[in-house]
């Protein structure tokens, strides 16, 4: 380029004056979301430090006592130190409920992915759409619907009773099996979205080279299929695993007051249970797993939109 | 598509061929009165009526335009697309039923289709894990095909990670490791440059002859179609017009389709009589005649280098139009006086001169036997 | 001519079975929920004619009328104040080289997705009570606050995605015709985003109204929403009134979220 001597200074000053105004022009939604997001989060931290208020709220008085009665408590009467029991009960609730949600909508989700993919292009887009717009409706009602399904005289029940398998009402509701096929029926398309663009990239000509080379269908599927849509499935199980692990609406509804998960767990904290400063270490403890969770699949789909 | 209703031909043949106890069993596909009708918003007709013999061990080519047909009737012979009427005999057998993977046949595909996610070697592999066979011998003909196609340096690599012509030898390697009975190519080299092309047209024979495989070979590229095969089927509109050896189809073409594809020709109308043609120009010729032809007003193909210019008295009348000069021949480019073109091409001598000038009057012969009478 | 079964590579024996259940299930729930919503009964279970009777009850409901007024005055100002700031985030952060800072404008904008919603829930929580106590003040600006600030990313995606697929060429041009900064963003740039930002508004609307988590830890006493309020309903005896309710926040949900789709697809 032919530019006189200084064009660089001047052409420097330039983009410094844009990128002051491009910073001027973020500032109300930095703001916002500092304010009544992301700063609470660092104030949460510091709560996690203190001793719990004698009735709610925090004294302030430094303490880990947060941090370790989330794995192991003292007992009242002798003052020895055991294992959290509730708390490790409720933490592998909520830990398997959330892998055996994972594999069902992976179960359900990759045959549903693969339908919507092999449906003739200008129909795709409708299928997607029916497949989405359930997840944008009000989570609480569809929490609500599958709670009328399975109440004890809901239709489930009702239908079963009809036609004679069962006599009296089967009891789901308040269960660990409410809560998983709750969250299943909740989290359905955040799989198969994933999933469907995975499936959407594969090459026809690879099935074609496969079973030119003799592959059965179960081959085919294991052999090709699976290896090259890896990627959607492993980001579809992290946007299911994650939401499953932080879940409180659907346990809640469905788990009843025993049936606890991660989220109610915290929440008893901040009602019954009244021990703030444990409330924020279980918030900090949950948010951290997510992030990595979450960072995991960021680098996953940035690599795929550098290999695809 | 999962669903669809399992309903028989009326107007397929089942008997088997008849000809499997002489010696022509040496046909590996017989293909009967195939059509492939694409049903949609207009109906689309990409095999019409095809029926087509392949013999054992030969190299046979599909030669045609795109859209002719050439690559919907491989991937019926593959097994990908059920012909919508016929039947497809391949050793003898009716395979029309038969899907892809339990087909002895295998494909390279235009685009390869290698595996991204396995190595080199293990595409290899493939195939010949399917059909269970055991690992000592796997490993053995792995080892083969790598040295077959000059890959054994790359086999541990990822198939990304290799150029297009290497890519090109894998899926040779990967279609030919189970042994095919017939090795189906659909238009393999289209993405290779020229000189890769070349090369690989030579190795491509020569792997044919190493492996006495049948292979089937599609392209639109007539020159490639010429130096590889022993026979070829050219194909327009879902149909074949002519199927014969290099030499036939190129010095006897049937019809003016595929005269027009298959190198430089020209046109000239006559009247046929008997055994002679008769020129718009005058002068009349002794002729081959077509058997399936009527006397009256025919199209006779002149290939342009099989003109001549000459000083004889009986041959065309024509003035020299453009002189285009092109290495190791030149092309003169003159018009008769009945105003038709008509294209001469002359190689070049060592001290060839004394070629005529722009608008200079010339006359043009031929050798007997190079006016070839079409069927239009 | 009849035609042959088809073998073909993409099909998995069993998978469209497994689909076409899927998208029953999908709805199925949702349409008995809606189904008992018109029971005339007061049952869940049996159906004893069809009537209007719980919608009219829903209606009347003086809890039910404030709890939807206040849903629907928290959605429309924090859909109105996240689209604003996601507009000029997005402005700011597209069409550009890489400037300084600016992965981390990205990475804040999207924060409130990656958290999840109890955590931030139990955040605003702790410093909010403690506002409270301190101030005194116990208005909407609490929930208006928490509302705007997670609606930010879902104004901001739409709008982003619009803006990233514009020319800038007709910007260029309309300055080459000599219009200033403002008329290049009021004449040019503003209409030409202007899908994108109906889109985003839309998609925070729809936001703010779902919520139940983060109201229910923020609210003041007498601050329920339509979701918080049923929330509280569920613990007692349920009639049809919680299905009524349902289905009119569903039926609006699809709607807004229909269009949002075919806003965003048509206009491209």
């Amino acid at each position: 380029m032919d530019l006189p001597e200084d064009a660089g200074q001047l052409e420097a000053e330039a983009v410094r004056r844009d990128t002051r105004d491009r910073w001027l022009m973020s500032v109300p939604a930095l703001m916002i979301i500092f304010l009544a997001a992301a700063g609470p989060l660092l104030v949460m931290v510091i709560y996690s430090f203190l001793t719990p208020g004698d009735y709610s709220g925090v004294k302030w008085e430094f303490s880990t006592n947060a941090w370790s009665s989330i794995l192991v408590q003292r007992d009242i009467f002798d003052d020895t130190l055991q294992w959290a029991d509730a708390h490790l009960t409720i933490f592998w609730r909520s830990v398997s409920l959330s892998i055996i949600t994972t594999v069902l909508t992976l179960a359900f989700g990759l045959p549903t992915a693969w339908f919507i993919s092999t449906r003739p292009p200008g129909k795709r887009e409708f299928w997607l759409f029916l497949m989405t717009v359930p997840s944008w409706t009000n989570l609480l009602v569809r929490t609500i619907a599958i709670q009328e399904l399975i109440r004890a005289e809901g239709v489930i029940n009702n239908v079963l009773i009809f036609v004679g398998i069962i006599d009296e009402p089967m009891q789901m509701m308040f269960t660990n099996f409410a809560i998983g096929f709750g969250m299943t029926y909740v989290y359905l398309p955040l799989m198969v979205l994933p999933i469907y663009a995975a499936v959407e990239k594969l090459d026809v000509r690879l099935l074609e080279a496969c079973y030119d080379l003799y592959a059965s269908r179960w081959h085919a599927f294991t052999r090709v299929i699976l290896p090259l849509i890896k990627p959607g499935i492993i980001a579809g199980s992290i946007l299911v695993f994650v939401p499953c692990l932080g879940a409180y609406v659907v346990p809640r509804v469905l788990g009843g007051g025993k049936n606890l998960m991660f989220g109610n767990l915290i929440e008893l904290q901040f009602g019954a249970g009244r021990n703030w400063p444990l409330g924020a270490a279980l918030s900090f403890l949950l948010m951290v797993i997510v992030m990595i969770a979450l960072i995991y699949y960021i680098r996953i789909t940035s690599q795929e939109r550098k290999d695809g | 598509m999962e669903a669809q209703a399992q309903v028989p031909v009326s107007d397929a043949d089942p008997t088997p061929p008849a000809d499997t106890s002489d010696p022509a069993a040496e046909i590996a596909i017989d293909a009967r009165r195939i059509s492939k009708v694409y049903r949609g918003e207009d109906e689309v007709r990409a095999l019409d009526n095809v029926s087509v013999t392949i013999a054992r061990n030969e190299f046979f080519t599909l030669l045609g335009p795109s859209g002719c047909g050439k690559t919907t009737l491989l991937r019926v012979i593959a097994g990908f697309e059920p012909p919508t009427a016929g039947t497809l005999w391949l050793n003898g057998k009716d395979i029309t039923r038969l899907p892809p993977n339990r087909r002895p046949v295998n494909t390279v595909f235009q685009s390869y289709a290698l595996f991204p996610h396995m190595s080199v070697a293990n595409n290899i592999r493939f195939g010949l894990e399917m059909l269970g066979k055991p690992k000592k011998q796997i490993d053995e003909i792995v080892d083969e095909m790598l040295n077959l196609v000059q890959m054994q340096a790359m086999k541990s690599r990822r198939t990304s990670e290799i150029s297009g012509g290497q890519q090109q030898r894998v899926a040779l390697a990967r279609a030919l490791a189970p042994e095919p009975e017939v090795l189906l190519l659909d238009e393999p080299l289209s993405a290779l440059d020229l000189k890769l092309r070349k090369e690989m047209q030579i190795e491509l024979k020569r792997l044919q002859h190493e492996t006495g495989i049948t292979f089937v070979f599609v392209t639109h590229d007539q020159e490639e179609a010429l130096t590889m095969s022993d026979r070829i089927a050219v194909m327009s509109a879902g149909r074949i017009l002519q199927i014969g050896s290099p030499q036939e189809i190129y010095q006897r073409p049937a019809e003016r389709f595929v005269a027009n594809f298959i190198g430089e020709s020209n046109f000239l109308d006559a009247t046929l009589s008997g055994n002679a043609v008769t020129f718009r120009t005058g002068g009349t010729y002794e002729v081959e005649r077509p058997a399936d032809v009527e006397d009256g007003a025919v199209s006779v193909l002149l290939r342009p280098e099989h003109a001549i210019l000459s000083s004889d008295p009986s041959a065309l009348p024509a003035t020299v139009e453009t002189v285009v000069y092109s290495g190791e021949a030149t092309s003169i480019h003159t018009r008769l006086d009945s105003g038709e073109a008509l294209k001469v091409r002359v190689p070049n001598a060592p001290h060839s001169g004394g070629l005529p000038e722009q608008g200079a009057p010339v006359r043009i012969g031929f050798a007997p036997g190079a006016l070839t009478v079409l069927k239009d | 001519m009849a035609e042959r079964s088809a073998f073909s590579v993409r099909t998995i024996p069993g998978f469209s079975a497994i689909a076409i259940f899927c998208f029953v299930a999908i709805y199925a729930p949702i349409l008995i929920l809606v189904t008992f919503s018109f029971n005339a009964g007061t049952s869940l279970a049996v159906w004893e004619g069809f009537s209007f009777k719980w919608y009219v009850a829903a209606a009347h409901n003086e809890q039910v009328q404030s709890a939807a007024l206040r849903s629907l005055m928290l959605a429309f100002v924090a859909a109105a104040i996240s689209t604003v700031a996601a507009t000029m985030a997005a402005l700011a952060t597209t069409r550009t080289r890489h400037f300084p800072g600016r992965t981390m404008i990205y990475a804040m904008i999207n924060q409130p997705l990656m958290i999840p919603e109890i955590v931030t829930a139990v955040a605003l929580l702790i410093v909010f009570a403690w506002v409270k106590v301190v101030t005194n003040h116990t208005s909407m600006i609490y929930l208006i606050a928490a509302h705007t600030a997670f609606c930010i990313p879902f104004a901001y995606l739409p709008i982003r995605a619009r803006l990233e697929t514009m020319d800038d060429s007709l910007e260029k041009a309309a300055a080459d015709l000599y219009a200033s900064r403002w008329h290049v963003f009021s004449r040019v740039t503003l209409p030409l985003m202007m899908p994108g930002i109906i889109a985003g508004l839309m998609l925070a609307f729809v936001i703010s109204m779902d919520d139940v988590v983060i109201t229910e830890f923020v609210k003041s006493a007498g601050q329920d929403t339509l979701p918080t309020y049923m929330l509280g309903q569920l613990r007692r005896v349920v009639t049809p009134e919680v299905n009524a309710i349902s289905t009119v926040v569903v039926f609006a949900g699809a709607v807004l979220v229909s269009i949002f789709f075919w806003v965003s697809s048509n206009r491209r």
